[in-house]
């Protein structure tokens, strides 16, 4: 025991003496917390218009305002050329073309009905989505408008209306930092986790000193523990002021209890810092354990259900990120702070990270051998 | 001359005996370049709902089957009361709740109208966003086919999709991921294998030979240059073949602009070596403080335009911003560089102003 306590010493010695590395331990992610869950956002609320109104009558002007007045579009500019919006759109400028052909409000009366153009800059598959729903939304309701100051109550009849209300529970304004604060809190801690202890060892091996450990009386067991030790403290505490700060500045709600987070956020870094580890030990050079875990962690970070949403994954991915660390504990954290799950909504996934942690961190000793 | 192409030589042999290495360089862009065209997508499929249907009558059986067969939904439980969504909701897999009011084709019938009541899980705010969207247009498309031939008076939108017709995610991220990887590559790799000399001592040994500084530097930078123009190439390649991205532009174009980007990130790289003198310190600058702004804050991930205003001032100042911006303009809309020479001309800016950074900071002494 006394030798652990005397390498956890050594590494914390280590971390603190080194004076460019604190800040980057503690200050940057915090820096990075503030301003990257203020950037994440899929809201849409600046939907950039130009409006090509060949028809320039009373009810085409309507429709205009109607976009005008929601809160989701910004009409940039009305112009008579087709060739001069796309123009604008090539530039990047414009995100939805709404084209009014001439004699619109006359065909729409005479005929019934009229066709009107939305050509919408895809290149962002999802927001052009989402574009088309709420364009399409807009449109609905003023052809119901049209509809009532065109029609006689006898034509009405027959017409029937479903009424669709929608409410949002746990989230009612749609708020995505609560939703990103959880989730980017994770991958800084593991950023910070991983790049740690995977080049910590690796980093012995280069300047030579894990030779002089190597011929002391440590055993692996207490090597690897006095290793892990310091930078889950570290970690812990990171994820704690991480904590603090998502509440004091975005007001993250905490509804479940703080101690189930803490308990799975120690298991979590276990076995983070576990396979950082092995893949120190697996590697010769800073270099190459940096892109080992570079190369982990991209792939772990995007399929962790942190931007992307799992379920619209594949099946076979689905069952590969059963594998993912990240993806367990994005969920516990996201179900216990915002819908306030208790352990037997998330046992199932507590369950697979305490698996996890026994399986990484045996191979990380059986891995580790003590000679060069 | 002869001196500076055996330094050269002596940087590849250093790149090419680290086999693990180049494995996952030339790797990683095949492998993501995978995981973003098969598995990352925000679109909806099967998500998994659940309906509270109190009346259960021809109507609500008729909405319930659009809804399920639309591709988008799968039902996940018929619950028996109210009481019983927020449990489903906490056990974390069904995302959106479906209510009928009691008694739906009844007073749809008599008076005209009925309600549905949608509640989604917001604790993923997109996702719910998303699928109450989704749902409401299939029960607005329900009822105007329903309704099609009483309706007097019809506007029909007629949407075209530029660009991208199909959706397709992987659109979005192959510029990302070429500005993601090229930035790794050359501010990374660099940064690191500088800051390596130092640490091994053996920059020394470089600084006292008969080589410029600046030859010391520029042999360094060269193989990087190199692989990263391998690994675009690739990228361009693979995202050709197998997903389909067109390149509509002029290739050589949008090799140059490659190129200028892949000499921004050097000098960003030389930067870094410059002002730190360990591996670790390189390694976490350029990773916390250059992987997630490269990620987040250009447009790659999430849409600048979105953003605060203070935020999309901040994207500004991220020269991967115009990259992306660049290549998408050039790849996908077929635009020439009287549509991109402005964005040229701030990446060209950037490279200087990080050259001339580290000239003014590089040491020719190591002193400790």
């Amino acid at each position: 025991m006394r030798t652990i306590l005397y390498i956890i010493q050594k590494e914390f010695l280590q971390v603190f003496r080194n004076k460019s590395m604190l800040p980057i331990i503690f200050v940057v992610p915090i820096v990075q917390l503030i301003i990257l869950v203020n950037a994440a956002t899929y809201e849409m609320k600046n939907i950039r218009v130009s409006v090509v109104d060949l028809d320039l009558s009373g009810t085409s002007r309507k429709l205009v305002s109607k976009f005008q007045g929601s809160p989701f579009y910004q009409v940039r500019s009305t112009s008579f050329s087709y060739r001069e919006a796309e123009d604008e759109m090539k530039r990047g400028n414009i995100d939805l073309i709404l084209q009014i052909p001439a004699g619109f409000e006359k065909n729409l009366l005479k005929e019934g009905h009229e066709k009107i153009q939305f050509v919408i800059n895809a290149i962002n598959g999802q927001s052009a989505g989402l574009t088309n729903a709420y364009s399409t939304m807009i449109l609905l309701d003023y052809n119901r408008e049209v509809v009532i100051e065109n029609t006689t109550p006898a034509m009405m009849t027959g017409i029937r209306t479903i009424q669709t209300d929608y409410s949002y529970w746990y989230n009612p304004k749609l708020n995505y930092k609560t939703y990103m604060v959880p989730g980017i809190l994770v991958l800084l801690v593991t950023i910070i986790g991983l790049l740690l202890s995977g080049m910590n060892i690796v980093r012995e091996m280069e300047i030579g000193t894990i030779e002089q450990i190597n011929v002391t009386p440590i055993n692996k067991i207490q090597f690897i523990a006095g290793k892990l030790t310091p930078f889950w403290i570290i970690g812990l505490f990171e994820l704690a002021f991480g904590l603090s700060v998502g509440k004091l500045l975005f007001n993250i709600p905490m509804e479940g209890s703080l101690g189930l987070i803490f308990m799975s956020a120690a298991v979590y870094l276990f076995v983070i810092l576990s396979f950082g580890l092995l893949i120190s030990t697996i590697t010769h050079t800073q270099q190459q354990s940096m892109l080992v875990s570079f190369f982990f962690m991209v792939v772990f970070i995007l399929m962790s259900g942190l931007f992307t949403s799992i379920e619209s994954m594949p099946l076979w991915a689905q069952n590969l990120d059963k594998l993912n660390p990240l993806m367990y504990f994005i969920k516990i954290m996201r179900m216990v702070l915002l819908k306030g799950s208790g352990f037997a909504d998330i046992s199932r996934y507590f369950w697979s990270l305490v698996v996890y942690a026994v399986c990484i961190v045996s191979l990380a000793i059986l891995r580790y051998r003590k000679v060069s | 001359m002869k001196r500076f192409r055996g330094f050269v030589i002596k940087e590849f042999y250093h790149i090419f005996r680290d086999y693990r290495t180049l494995l996952i360089l030339f790797g990683m862009p095949a492998i993501q370049l995978m995981l973003f065209g098969y598995v990352l997508t925000n679109e909806i499929k099967d998500a998994k709902i659940a309906i509270y249907d109190p009346s259960k009558d021809v109507v609500t059986r008729k909405i319930s089957d659009k809804v399920l067969s639309s591709g988008y939904f799968i039902l996940e439980s018929n619950l028996g009361s109210v009481a019983e969504i927020d449990p489903v909701f906490r056990q974390g897999e069904v995302k959106l709740v479906l209510i009928y009011e009691p008694g739906f084709a009844q007073k749809l019938e008599k008076t005209g109208t009925a309600r549905i009541q949608l509640i989604g899980d917001a604790s993923d705010p997109n996702t719910a966003n998303m699928l109450v969207n989704y749902a409401s247009g299939i029960i607005n498309n329900y009822l105007a086919s329903m309704n099609s031939e009483k309706v007097p008076v019809q506007i029909i939108p007629e949407v075209r999709m530029m660009y991208n017709g199909e959706l397709k995610g992987v659109y979005m991220f192959v510029p990302g991921l070429m500005a993601m990887l090229l930035m790794l590559i050359s501010a990374l790799m660099t940064s690191l294998s500088i800051t390596k000399e130092k640490e091994m001592g053996t920059m020394e040994l470089l600084l006292v030979s008969p080589m410029q500084p600046s030859q010391i530097i520029i042999g360094k930078v060269f193989p990087y240059v190199f692989l990263a123009f391998i690994d675009a190439c690739i990228i361009l390649v693979l995202g050709n073949l197998v997903f389909g991205i067109p390149i509509l532009g002029s290739i050589t174009l949008l090799l140059l602009e490659s190129f200028l980007y892949i000499c921004m990130a050097l000098s960003l790289g030389i930067l870094i070596s410059s002002i730190t003198n360990s591996q670790q310190v390189a390694m976490m600058i350029s990773l916390v403080a250059l992987m997630l702004p490269t990620i987040l804050l250009s447009g790659f991930v999430f849409p600048v335009e979105n953003m605060p205003v203070i935020m999309q001032v901040l994207c500004h100042a991220m020269p991967p911003k115009y990259y992306i911006t660049i290549i998408k303009s050039i790849m996908l809309q077929g635009n020439g560089i009287e549509y991109v020479w402005r964005e040229t001309m701030i990446l060209v800016g950037f490279t200087a102003f990080f050259l001339a950074l580290s000239i003014k900071k590089f040491n020719v002494r190591l002193t400790s």
